[in-house]
């Protein structure tokens, strides 16, 4: 009784029912340029839906050029990145549909935002080598690639089992094995309920579910919350170092790094451009951005730098806000301050050069941040650094994730399932809430289930039956 | 030797649930038929419970209806307690059960048989089936006699090498006081099937004399029974109530301390059985710590003291049975007329099917019913009807008739059968239908009596009033879509509350909102019968989880509709797995969709499967 949608075959990626596929097709590198590439028939809505031309009278897209422009979240309409997209109209593709490419530009972490963005939109996360089956299904490869396809697939069988394996050890696996348990616990009493109605199976009502329901939604909330945390672990925290020209920013960066990775002078505007390394904190893989320092300035050149350092800081999980502790606090300073602290980035406020005679006042400092902490170190010498790794561990490791023991999610497959879940939950309750009969419940459960045996497996029929008549006295 | 001189086009072999519907939908469709019985005494004989329908069975009973079968009208005349199940929950899981008067049914279904024009019935046990060059041709009889046919449809229940037990005694049956049919579950492994083993069992029947009923609540039905048939306009025969009451402590104490003499405790009993249907002595071993269970007591018919005793179905000695029945209150004198027995029996495992039921090793031999590993009468019936329509289709080179998951619960049940097995005795249940809420009792006519007229087994006045119904419901959605109604219409009724001008449509959807309510403020209301506006409130209603069965559906209608070549080779097929090329090679679904529904198949192996067909296509 594995019931309804449970039950039904499932979804084969690749089908001919063309869905919408989207991944990154360039093997990820820091710094690379990345392509999301989109197929299928929802692939130029979405696109044309994220992309703005960046000059307002852009042409109406012509097939198969390229159009400049940014990705927009349309929902904060926050700019993303800057990107060129190209649009190509079916059948003149590479996989015979309609697809789109948008070339991104700034890093990692705009191009995964763009991708989740294209999935929010309804496109789906594409099966390694997906492309080129459709690729060879809608006959644009030739017969002689055919073998080729197949192999890539069955290798997929083995290598995704692996993956999958790897992704689920430790606490994951069991996390959602027991929510599905729970959830499948929850389906039998439905069940029951509605195919054995003159059984005294003592279920009370349809209360008891969303009782039920409760502590599974908190527990689903913290394992989607850890998605962050664990895209944490896979491409480190975008750490950026920022401050005005000269407060010791590079001096920093080297003392952090141990090496003499930036060039320093006493002179401002020394870093012109952003400097990237990756250091691990307390087993926290950071990437540190040196940035050059902000200001106002005529200096083509230096401007140039201070509109990257704006858009490290911009990106930037985590700031460390370099001020020079032998002056007082200026315009910049304060800037500066006002621009990280916008949306709720996580901030440690450094007071650098404490080996010199101190001209800050704390208590400006205050008014300024006043919930963050205050890091006194000397760069040069080397002093007060372990209090900043200590901060620096503090900072990361306090997210809400963490009480979620151990388990993170890491794979954005497996992110897009939860929160499928959790969609289908909000309607169990929904549907409890307006006092629908149980088929309609059961309907939401199931479709809770199927989200999550896209990474545990599915339900079968069978367990459902199984669950009922284990937990049930069934027997007219 | 007694060689027939008539040449049947089909033999249908065992009349019970099963082989009725299969005769009679052969013969009605034009075919000359042949129907063999063990018994002309127990032509639709129910062994178990007197009773029809349920959930997803009182479901099927209707898509045997809407279908032209016989099933829905022959309950109708001779049932004795109408019940809709259900009723405070939503409408696809609504259904009907009405106790049937058992001999009434028999002999109502014997009537209709031997009136059925081109329907010959013959009482004659079937010994072997008769076989040419891999197609079944006829069948050879005890009385060593011959027939000759085009195609023979298997409807022999529990009849292969049953064996009876009650208690440690057991002896050959077919049912307790008749023959088994040793010979032919002898001949069917040598044709090439697998057999497999199933149990089921029934309670005792009690002598209502010796029962004191008022230790029981009395259970009535409805005071206007809801027919199953969608041609019966009102059930005229008397109605009778049905007792409950409940076992105790003393009761489970009996028959823990004689578990020792239960065939199925000391190992005697190999079969399966049913989970739904656990015999008194599992229930008291498996919840212990259950203190009662339900015993109902339902009367076998009018004329008769028979009493059927649900809940405790029992395999434990005679003796045995009637001291613990007595521990029951109202039950302290009791008369047991005829204990309660296990049955073992062999069943031929269905994944040997095609959809249509044709068998795969032998063409032109179908089975329906128990012979499948089903359990109920409602599902015997079903395949009968589905097997003898696809059976007529083959004669008649016309293709087969497979209905879709998303179609009817007898696509489900077929599909589950032919794709997946069963390891117990199937029965249906609604939640085995991922498309449930399309899958109403409510509308098996508007589903599939298109389906019913197109073959001949329902007549065109029937088919032009459900052509007229669908036009009604049609046209009342537009106009309720279309009427308006203002916020200062005086005439509102109390209940209804509206702060815009909306659609009578709108008020519809309202969940307290019903067609009644609206009468005040429809002036134009065209005076609909009752049906079409159940169907009218339904559609608006439940709009939004229909569509989303819909979208469902839509999404998976590519994989269902692509269909895959029967001659295909697997073990050619580069990619797959030895485990899923066998278990393809077995099953030889015929779609993708069914493909994917098997038992072990990955989503990778369905992306290999496409991949392959694909290239062999196009390079064709
Ligand atoms: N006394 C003292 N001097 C420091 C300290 N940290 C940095 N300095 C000096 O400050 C000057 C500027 O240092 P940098 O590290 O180049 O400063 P920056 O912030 O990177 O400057 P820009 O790249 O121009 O933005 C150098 O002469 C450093 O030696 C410190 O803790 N104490
Ligand atoms: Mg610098």
């Amino acid at each position: 009784m594995a019931l309804n949608s449970i039950q039904q075959a499932q979804v084969v990626p690749g089908s001919p029912t063309q869905d919408t596929i989207a991944a990154i097709s360039t093997p990820l590198g820091a710094g690379a340029i990345g392509i999301v590439r989109l197929s299928g028939p929802q692939a130029l809505p979405i696109c044309q839906y994220l992309f703005v031309p960046a000059k307002n009278n852009d042409e109406p897209p012509a097939s198969h050029t390229l159009r400049h422009g940014y990705i927009i979240d349309p929902q904060s309409k926050a700019r993303v990145d800057e990107v060129l997209i190209t649009q190509m109209r079916a059948p003149h593709t590479f996989t015979k549909e309609d697809m789109a490419e948008i070339n991104c530009h700034g890093g990692i972490i705009p191009l995964k935002e763009t991708l989740a963005l294209c999935l929010a939109q309804g496109a789906r996360l594409a099966e390694p080598g997906e492309f080129t089956k459709r690729a060879y299904l809608n006959g644009r490869i030739d017969l002689v690639q055919a073998e080729a396809v197949i192999d890539i697939i069955s290798a997929k069988t083995q290598a995704a089992l692996q993956a999958a394996v790897n992704q689920l050890e430790g606490g994951l696996s069991e996390k959602i094995k027991t929510l599905k348990q729970q959830l499948l616990d929850i389906l039998a009493l439905v069940e029951a309920d509605i195919d054995f109605p003159e059984e005294d199976l003592e279920i009370d009502s349809l209360k008891q579910i969303a009782t039920a329901l409760i502590p599974l939604n908190q527990e689903l909330d913290h394992l989607i919350a850890t998605f962050s945390e664990g895209r944490m672990f896979r491409e480190g925290v975008a750490t950026a170092i920022v401050g005005r020209p000269n407060v010791g920013k590079s001096t920093l960066l080297n003392q952090l790094l141990q090496q003499e990775r930036a060039i320093v002078t006493p002179i401002p505007g020394t870093t012109r451009d952003t400097i990237e390394e990756s250091i691990n904190i307390g087993g926290f893989p950071l990437r540190l951005i040196d940035t050059a320092g902000i200001t106002h300035t005529q200096d083509v050149v230096e401007k140039h730098g201070i509109k990257r350092s704006r858009q490290a800081l911009k990106q930037a999980e985590l700031v460390l806000l370099v001020l020079d502790g032998s002056q007082p606090l200026t315009d910049d300073d304060r800037k500066i301050i006002q621009a990280a602290t916008g949306d709720n980035k996580k901030i440690i406020l450094i007071i650098n050069k404490m080996d010199l005679k101190q001209g800050v006042d704390p208590a400006q400092l205050q008014s300024l941040l006043p919930t963050d902490e205050v890091i006194y170190l000397s760069a040069k010498q080397g002093q007060g650094l372990d209090k900043l790794t200590k901060a620096i561990v503090k900072r990361l490791s306090g997210s809400d994730a963490s009480d979620s023991e151990g388990a993170i999610i890491t794979n954005a497959r497996h992110h897009q399932a939860l929160i499928k879940t959790q969609r289908a939950l909000k309607q169990v309750m929904a549907t409890l809430e307006q006092g629908l009969s149980p088929e309609f419940v059961a309907l939401d459960l199931n479709e809770a289930l199927n989200a999550l045996g896209e990474i545990v497996g599915q339900t079968t029929c069978a367990d459902v039956l199984e669950r009922i008549f284990s937990q049930f006295c069934i027997g007219k | 030797m007694y060689i027939c001189d008539r040449e049947y086009d089909i033999i249908v072999v065992g009349a019970g649930h099963a082989g009725c519907e299969a005769a009679l939908a052969c013969a009605r469709m034009g075919c000359a038929t042949l129907l063999l019985t063990i018994n002309l005494d127990s032509v639709a004989l129910m062994p178990c419970n007197p009773a029809i329908g349920g959930l997803g069975k009182g479901h099927l009973v209707r898509e045997i209806d809407a279908l032209g079968g016989e099933m829905g009208k022959n309950i109708d005349k001779t049932g004795i307690q109408f019940r809709m199940l259900n009723t405070r929950k939503g409408p696809a899981v609504q259904a009907l059960r009405a106790q049937a008067d058992k001999q009434q049914y028999r002999l109502s279904m014997k009537a209709v048989l031997e009136s059925q024009e081109g329907l010959d019935l013959k009482q004659e046990l079937v010994e072997e089936l008769l076989i040419e060059k891999g197609k079944a041709v006829g069948v050879a009889t005890q009385n060593r006699a011959k027939y000759r046919a085009k195609a023979v449809i298997l409807c022999t229940g529990t009849f292969l090498n049953g064996l009876i037990h009650i208690g440690l005694t057991s002896y050959p049956a077919g049912r307790a006081g008749e023959f088994s049919s040793v010979r032919l579950a002898q001949q069917l492994p040598d044709l090439g099937f697998l057999t497999g083993r199933l149990k089921t069992g029934t309670p005792p029947r009690l002598d209502a004399k010796s029962i004191d009923l008022s230790s029981f609540s009395a259970q009535s039905g409805e005071d206007i029974p809801t027919p199953f048939s969608f041609t019966t306009e009102k059930i005229k025969q008397p109605q009778i109530n049905c007792y409950l009451g409940y076992t105790n402590p003393k009761t489970h104490q009996i028959i823990r301390d004689n578990l020792d003499k239960s065939p199925m405790y000391c190992g005697l009993i190999k079969g399966i059985g049913p989970r739904y249907c656990p015999s008194i002595e599992d229930k008291v071993v498996r919840f212990a710590g259950k203190e009662r269970h339900q015993i109902f007591l339902e009367p076998e018919g009018l004329n008769s003291q028979e009493i059927y005793a649900n809940g405790v179905s029992t395999s434990l000695p005679l003796e045995v049975q009637v001291s613990f029945l007595r521990t029951i209150e109202g039950l302290e004198q009791v008369q047991v007329m005829r204990p309660g027995y296990a049955i073992e029996y062999d069943f031929i495992p269905p994944t040997q099917l095609k959809p249509t039921l044709e068998t795969k090793p032998l063409k032109n031999l179908y089975h329906a019913g128990q012979i499948n590993g089903t359990s109920g009468y409602e599902e015997a019936a079903a395949q009968g009807l589905w097997a003898a329509i696809n059976a007529v289709c083959k004669l008649r080179k016309r293709t087969a008739f497979i209905l879709k998951r998303s179609e009817a619960y007898m696509g489900v049940m077929i599909d589950d059968l032919v794709t997946k097995g069963t390891l117990e005795p199937y029965r249906m249940f609604t939640s085995r239908a991922e498309y449930r809420l399309l899958l109403r009792q409510d509308n098996a006519d508007l589903r599939l009596m298109g389906y019913g007229y197109r073959l001949g087994l329902i007549p065109a006045p029937q088919y032009q009033q459900l052509q007229q119904k669908r036009k009604s419901i049609k046209g009342e959605l537009l106009r309720l879509k279309k009427s308006m109604v203002s916020p200062h219409e005086k005439e509102l009724p109390a209940e209804i509350v509206i702060k815009a001008s909306c659609s009578l449509a709108q008020l519809l959807k309202r969940p307290h909102v019903n067609y009644a309510h609206l009468e005040a403020l429809d002036k134009k209301s065209p005076g609909l019968s009752a049906d079409v506006i159940e169907q009218v409130e339904l559609e608006l209603k439940y709009e939004g989880y229909i569509a989303r069965q819909l979208a469902q559906l839509e999404k998976l209608k590519q994989l269902e509709d692509y269909t895959l070549p029967a001659k295909l080779d697997y073990q050619r097929i580069p990619g797959l797995s030895t485990e899923v090329r066998q278990v393809f090679g077995r099953i030889k679904p015929v779609s993708l969709g069914q493909a994917s529904r098997i038992p072990g198949v990955t989503p990778a192996a369905i992306s290999i499967l496409m991949v392959y067909l694909k290239r062999k296509r196009s390079s064709q």
